[in-house]
């Protein structure tokens, strides 16, 4: 079968270049296991080969910048050059990270030749990803594989000749070829000419499948990558929906449409993007999360309360949200963002148990929908020695996860926080802490010195600009001294416990000779 | 498979309601409360559909938040799904330390100008809506939101000025223990709770609490001279002197009935 391949020379470096901006014009090379895998061509003019030890690699160019290999990065670098090519040519095969390969006959007569099509491939994908390619067109892929390292096309039924020069080595099975060439086999044509029995008898099967290939007699069909579905579901209005109410109807025909889409893919979806264009262009997007999966029904609400919250919408805090749309929506279109294969859901056998559940979440959803998927959070306890430290706020619908591990729950294994303060907690945590002043009987302000001596005892306590009330118990200080290691994070403080004339229980701290209040026993 | 049939069993007991167990469609007219708080409240608990308004303290800061926190807990615990709205400085420790359950409460800090769409939408679907009442309710907007929690079967419960609630309930005084000049730690706190509302709550009560207790139930012994009417908790009353029990000791209810004033 006609093969033509796009081969990516030093596919790891260049892919090193592109996500790690390691400049590939100078000399580096791409280790693994402490082996030179790939490299530059600076750093083979310098007498890089592959398979070098690093010490020997760098004792023959100092200046070798060393990267480690990631066969993760090249995957994800080489995935815009298959797009490119995917641009001009269907079925598409990856053959590894810096190599893929076409069935070269439709690309040849409608391109105009097969000469014709490999420049132009190798045009497109210079011209979209700036990536330098080669391409080799034979019978098989192994055999374009060779041929593209010398960018030859070659013709059909030649493919035997081409590869009866080549060395063994080019198989790509070191212990293979240095058996045969113990033997007296040199080259692929050498090999070829061996019975097809003997090799298989001698070598097994992997000999007797290198025997192929050494032969030109490489009939597997490519393995074509499934390009992902388009799931997205759009619907234009020549109407601006500028109405709640008909804006709804259009979703609950959009939804319908997006679940028969993925109910045909066998999937299901738990994050939901919801786009809009009004007709003055403006843009407007939201990702919508959700812990379960998203029905049919529960798609038209996220919708029908994203679109109410537009179309109906008044500016929220002070730039916490765009402000209403000046013109009505001409396009709507829901993306799954999140999918997964739908295996069916089992609810309950007595089913009322979630009713309770349902009936919240979808009160709470509603409410995200007016003012934001962040505006409705939960708190979830972990670890922290400040009352704000433990408290990590969540959106609604995300996954509840701690900010510290340990805490007041710690279970055996988490880190138990010592010099947090006792219980009981205080019911009032300020986000922003009140600067405040403490004076003490004499009228001049309380120190604590870096040994956490405190000048004077405390007697009267003003925050802000308020009139100053008289403390009636204290307690501390009590220091903490956290993340000394990362001056960037680092928090030296001392806490105090205030009993105010008035009834009130403050907690305290001075950090950096400055009062503030921390929270309120409310 | 033994294993399993056990572990099955054991889920259904949650699910499955014995025959002479009272019906859920009436008995959970009542949200429960804690037991301290009963006297309170006309119903003895947070009766669905009523509007049961905290007021600011009279002097601030005397224990009105952790008063709403009570009030939820035994709900929270319960089953029930909360929501606080418009309060950014919610102390979420001390509202685990009180017994409510973390993942169904629900927090709004900043509803902004959309208050009052915020607050129908929760009552539509949570049980106890707790909110903070913005500077300028209207009475008719509150009339509304109190009419929509009566259809929906849900409590409100506004904190701060409030007009027409079934039952307003303020604080007037608390008083911390545990902390001296220069040592010590906060330890627990007496509060005095007062409530006063409409119909069978018109005549004005007012209780003593522990809010928050020390973590370990027991009264506070009144003068000899009255008789007790904390026995509630079924501990015998002692000397007023008792020193304060070590925090290791079992935390059970974090609330205790102190005695009428």
């Amino acid at each position: 079968m006609r093969t033509l391949l796009l081969w990516c020379p030093d596919w790891p470096v260049l892919a090193a270049e592109i996500v790690d901006g390691v400049p590939a014009t100078g000399p580096v090379a791409v280790l693994h296991a402490n082996r030179v895998v790939a490299c530059s061509e600076r750093a083979r003019a310098e007498g890089v080969r592959r398979g070098l030890r690093k010490r020997e690699a760098q004792g023959r160019c100092p200046q070798l910048t060393v990267v480690e290999y990631d066969p993760g990065r090249e995957a994800r670098a080489f995935e815009p050059v298959v797009a490119a090519v995917e641009e001009l040519v269907a079925g598409v095969e990856v053959v590894r990270p810096g190599a893929c390969a076409v069935a070269a006959r439709g690309p040849s007569r409608y391109l105009g030749g097969e000469e014709a099509a490999a420049e132009r491939i190798v045009e497109h994908v210079a011209l979209t990803c700036a990536v330098e390619s080669q391409v080799g067109i034979a019978d098989g892929v192994f055999a374009a594989g060779l041929a593209a390292r010398s960018g030859r096309v070659v013709p059909p039924g030649g493919t035997p000749g081409f590869l009866a020069d080549l060395p063994v080595e080019a198989l790509g099975r070191p212990a293979l070829a240095d058996l045969l060439r113990r033997l007296g086999v040199r080259t692929l044509g050498d090999f070829a000419a061996l019975p097809a029995g003997d090799v298989l008898a001698r070598f097994g099967f992997d000999g007797a499948l290198a025997h192929r290939l050494a032969a030109g007699r490489d009939h597997r069909p490519l393995a074509v990558r499934q390009p992902p579905a388009d799931l997205a579901v759009t619907a234009d209005h020549d109407e601006p929906l500028d109405r709640v109410d008909a804006a709804a109807f259009a979703a609950r025909a959009l939804a319908e449409q997006l679940h028969d889409r993925l109910a045909a893919h066998g999937l299901a979806c738990t994050r939901l993007g919801i786009e809009a264009v009004t007709a003055h262009g403006q843009e407007l997007h939201r990702v919508w999360r959700h812990d379960g999966l998203l029905t049919a029904a529960a798609i038209a609400d996220r919708v029908r309360w994203q679109l109410d919250g537009w179309l109906s919408g008044s500016t929220g805090r002070a730039g916490a949200r765009a402000a209403r749309p000046t013109a009505g929506i001409i396009r709507l279109r829901l993306v799954p963002d999140g999918v997964i294969a739908q295996a069916g859901l089992q609810p309950g056998l007595w089913g009322e148990a979630g009713e309770e559940r349902e009936r919240a979440y979808r009160a709470l959803s509603r409410v995200q929908g007016i003012l934001g998927p962040e505006a409705v959070v939960t708190a979830v306890l972990g670890g922290g020695r400040s009352p704000a430290d433990q408290v990590r706020l969540v959106p609604w619908g995300d996954e509840r996860l701690p900010a510290r591990p340990g805490g007041a729950a710690a279970r055996p294994g988490e880190p138990p926080w010592p010099g947090r303060l006792p219980p009981p907690a205080p019911a009032v945590v300020l986000p922003d802490p009140l600067a405040a002043t403490v004076h003490d009987a004499a009228g001049e302000p309380v120190v604590v010195s870096a040994r956490l001596q405190l000048s004077a005892a405390p007697a009267r306590l003003a925050v802000g600009t308020a009139r100053p009330v008289e403390i009636v118990g204290w307690a501390g200080p009590w220091p903490v001294d956290e993340r000394w290691w990362a001056p960037a994070e680092a928090r030296r403080r001392a806490r105090f416990q205030v009993c105010l004339a008035d009834g009130a229980a403050l907690l305290l701290a001075v950090e950096a000779g400055q009062w503030l209040v921390e929270a309120i026993y409310d | 498979m033994a294993g399993r049939m056990v572990v099955g069993s054991a889920a259904l007991a949650g699910l499955v309601r014995p025959a002479s167990a009272p019906d859920p469609a009436g008995g959970h007219r009542v949200l429960p409360v804690a037991p301290e708080l009963t006297g309170l409240l006309p119903n003895r608990g947070l009766r669905r559909g009523s509007t049961i308004a905290v007021a600011i303290g009279q002097p601030r800061r005397s224990g009105g938040t952790s008063l709403v926190l009570a009030l939820l807990a035994e709900a929270s615990r319960a089953g029930s799904w909360c929501a606080v709205v418009g309060v950014p400085t919610f102390g979420a420790g001390a509202a685990a330390e009180l017994g409510i359950a973390l993942d169904r409460l629900a927090l709004v800090p900043h509803p902004g100008p959309e208050w009052a769409t915020v607050v129908a939408a929760l009552i539509d679907g949570v049980d106890v809506v707790v909110t903070a009442v913005p500077a300028a309710v209207s009475a008719s907007v509150a009339n509304r939101l109190a009419a929509r929690a009566r259809q929906r079967g849900s409590v409100l419960v506004p904190y701060g000025r409030w007009d027409g609630a079934d039952v307003t309930l303020q604080v007037v005084r608390g008083a911390w223990e545990g902390l001296g000049p220069g040592r010590g730690r906060l330890r627990r706190r007496e509060v005095t709770v007062s409530a006063r509302g409409r119909g069978a709550a018109a005549r004005p009560r007012e209780i003593k609490v522990w809010l928050p207790g020390d973590g370990f139930t027991r009264v506070i012994p009144r003068p000899a001279s009255t008789t007790s009417v904390a026995s509630t908790t079924g501990r015998s009353t002692a000397g007023r002197l008792r020193p304060v029990p070590p925090a290791s000791a079992s935390r059970r209810v974090a609330l205790t009935l102190v005695g009428p004033a």
